[in-house]
């Protein structure tokens, strides 16, 4: 009885494989479906997670955001890390300014002054922002903060609404500040074995500089400065 | 029977103390250091007779001395069910630098590289890099979606995953930002801060070139988009050349699941490419047409040079080595004699060809025999025999990669990339030897 009834489901699972799954038991190595491993993604699956936004616009939901939206939001959410006008509170990060700062010895690097894209800073603040509580704010949310950093940094009116349509039509100062083909090996150093050098300086040292954590006993927390 | 010789451990430790009472100051802090762990395990292995007057006769544990643990019968298996250094070593571990970040949770912590052995980092050392922390991800709920340009979109749970044909490759992943810290000169004077952004594992998992043919890619798809489950969701766009290589889709570490600080269940690893592209926590992977320019490859791991323009898409980790003894967490300690000079060499090219050694600062160089095995994409150990002398000496390693590049002095790195750009300084490092034999980090002109 047992036996005969095992039996028959192993029967009904080798014909039913037969019958109706040809394709992924029979597409060969290599081709897609070859293992059949997993579950087809639905669009409402894919929906879900699939939260990308390219500089072209492509990811962008609907909804829409103004600076006016965006101030309120911003000081709930943000400025108690990122300062009130995106200045940065201690080490976290500025999000303005740095105007024309990029070949100064000290550059700053900024939404305003390095980012090339606007639809990074939809991306960004939508996949990770706030800190402590990512993926939390709505659509609209980010349109209207994307919206005010970007008035921040005087790169749109105050009456600037930010949507899938006026986003992609944002050019940033930095856009062509980049290039995307790595140039290198752009040092040549040749393998020399003797005489090498004339004289040898050492121009700095890390000793007596204090800066070092130590590397021996627990872990050193003290050391701020 | 057995009762009679179990004691509470804070019976060893007091015996111990009072033992010690009898002992000079010297002698006394050296068996607090070296007796009293070994009175503890002596006293869980169960078996402690006469243990106090031996302790008292013998301080040190050295010839003729037979030592306590001769003497005595040792912990039991599964004392530790998932094993655990000695208490001896609690020192080796991760170390972070408190005043380079504003938060623990977006932040790195270091490899101690002057202790490690070999190429392979214990999984409990391999360095960390979160950006907003370590998530703690359920194998079970956890799930791989793959989707876009493609034939078939699917989503694999960990079980799926586990059943396609796997490999096993060591490979070093390392941070672009390693020694990013010391383009404007010397700070750090360590080997830890300064070079513990790299490690190396045995990563098993399955080519992503198999699960692309898997799911089909559409003609039109040259990019393939990787994110992580974390909250920083970490993005990155991979060329599908890259793709298509030697990425693989990883689960295991050095023989066991990825530990959560390298990504359990499942990370991408990209051999030989910037740390940051290797995503932990892997949740998502997209087919596309073209990249999406992601904060992570436009405000972040881009190179900016002195003329204020900046270089993305610099992916490849280029030649580097490092002299991991001495350092100057390894002085010298014997006084002048023969040393073994001992080291690390990388390079996201391939192979290391050779490594150069100068105990002159670069005047000379001198040919560095390298450490089987030499394996592509992963570390490889030199070594050199040195009898110094006892003066000064500023000590160099170089190393050359299978394409012929040669690693660059700070100097000339400098002189093409400026001091801002934070990533890829790969430069040679000195150290300086003094004459007492310690070890400092140094820059020459
Ligand atoms: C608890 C502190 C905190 C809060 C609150 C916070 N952030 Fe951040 N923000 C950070 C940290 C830390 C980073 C860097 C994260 C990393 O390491 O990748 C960051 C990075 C950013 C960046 C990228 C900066 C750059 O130059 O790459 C943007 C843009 C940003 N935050 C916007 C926001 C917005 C908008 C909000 C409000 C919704 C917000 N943040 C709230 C801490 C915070």
């Amino acid at each position: 009885m047992f036996n005969l009834a095992k039996l028959s489901r192993v029967l009904v699972g080798v014909c039913s494989g037969f019958v109706f799954s040809a394709m992924p038991l029979l597409a060969t190595a290599g081709s897609p479906g070859h293992y059949g491993y997993g579950e087809t993604a639905t669009k409402a699956q894919i929906a879900g997670w699939d939260i990308d936004v390219r500089p072209d616009g492509k990811g962008l939901p609907e909804g829409s955001g103004s600076v006016d939206d965006g101030l309120k939001v911003f000081e709930t959410y943000c400025s108690s890390c990122h300062g009130a006008f995106g200045e940065g509170m201690g080490r976290y990060p500025k999000l303005a300014g740095g105007d024309g700062s990029l070949a100064d010895d000290r550059p700053e690097k900024t939404v305003g002054s390095y980012w090339p894209y606007a639809s990074t800073l939809w991306d960004y603040i939508h996949r990770a922002m706030p800190f402590f509580a990512p993926q939390s704010l709505t659509d609209d949310q980010v349109y209207a903060l994307t919206a005010y950093v970007l008035n921040l940094n005087y790169i749109v009116d105050g009456d600037f609404v930010a949507n899938r349509d006026t986003l992609p039509k944002v050019e940033m100062p930095n856009r062509d500040g980049f290039t995307w083909q790595d140039p290198r090996p752009d040092t040549h150093n040749v393998r020399c074995m003797h005489d090498c050098k004339d004289e040898v300086t050492v121009s700095d040292s890390a000793a007596g500089k204090n800066l070092t954590p130590s590397t021996t006993g627990p872990l050193d927390e003290g050391l701020t400065e | 029977m057995f009762g009679k010789l179990r004691r509470p451990s804070q019976d060893v430790a007091k015996i111990a103390l009072e033992e010690s009472d009898r002992l000079s100051s010297t002698e006394r802090r050296q068996f607090l250091r070296n007796g009293l762990f070994t009175a503890g395990s002596v006293m869980v292995g169960g078996t402690f007779a006469g243990l106090s007057a031996k302790v008292g006769a013998a301080a040190t544990q050295y010839p003729p001395e037979v030592p306590l643990w001769t003497r005595s019968l040792g912990a039991g298996v599964v004392t530790n069910p998932y094993g655990m250094p000695s208490p001896y070593e609690k020192g080796v571990i991760r170390r972070n630098v408190p005043w380079l970040t504003a938060e623990k949770t977006s932040s790195v912590s270091f490899s101690p590289l002057q202790h490690l052995k070999g190429i392979i980092t214990p999984n409990g050392l391999f360095f960390e890099r979160h950006h907003a922390g370590r998530p703690e991800v359920d194998p079970q709920q956890h799930r791989l979606m793959i989707h876009g340009l493609v034939e078939r979109p699917i989503i694999l749970s960990m079980d799926d995953l586990q059943r396609f044909p796997s490999v096993s490759q060591i490979h070093f992943i390392e941070c672009p930002a390693n020694g990013g810290m010391e383009w404007r000169g010397a700070q750090l004077n360590s080997l830890q801060f300064l070079h513990g952004m790299v490690s190396c594992a045995e990563w098993t998992g399955v080519r992503l070139s198999t699960l692309m043919q898997e799911v089909g890619i559409k003609p039109e798809g040259k990019w393939v988009l990787a994110e992580g489950a974390d909250g920083a969701a970490m993005t990155r766009s991979i060329p599908l050349e890259k793709v298509m290589d030697d990425v693989i889709v990883a689960y295991a570490q050095n023989g066991e699941a990825l530990r959560p600080e390298q990504g359990y269940p499942v990370r991408l690893v990209v051999p030989g490419w910037e740390g940051n592209t290797n995503v932990k926590w892997l949740r998502r992977l997209e087919v596309g047409d073209k990249p999406w320019m992601q904060r992570e490859e436009t405000s972040k791991y881009t190179d900016l040079l002195a003329d204020g323009t900046a270089r993305g898409f610099t992916w490849v980790m280029d030649a580097k080595s490092v002299i991991t003894s001495p350092c100057p967490e390894m002085p010298l300690r014997g006084g002048k004699g023969i040393y073994q000079i001992e080291g690390l060499a990388w390079t996201g090219q391939g192979k290391v060809k050779a490594v150069d050694v100068s105990t002159d600062g670069g005047r000379s160089w001198q040919q560095a025999p390298l450490r089987e095995p030499v394996m592509s994409k992963s570390l490889t150990r030199f070594a050199l025999e040195w009898n110094w002398d006892g003066n000064p000496a500023l000590i160099q390693s170089r190393v050359i990669d299978e394409t012929g590049y040669v690693q660059p002095t700070l100097t000339q790195l400098k002189a093409v990339r400026g001091t801002n750009s934070i990533y890829h300084k790969n430069a040679i490092q000195t150290w300086q030897i003094n004459a007492d034999g310690s070890v400092d980090n140094v820059q020459l002109g």
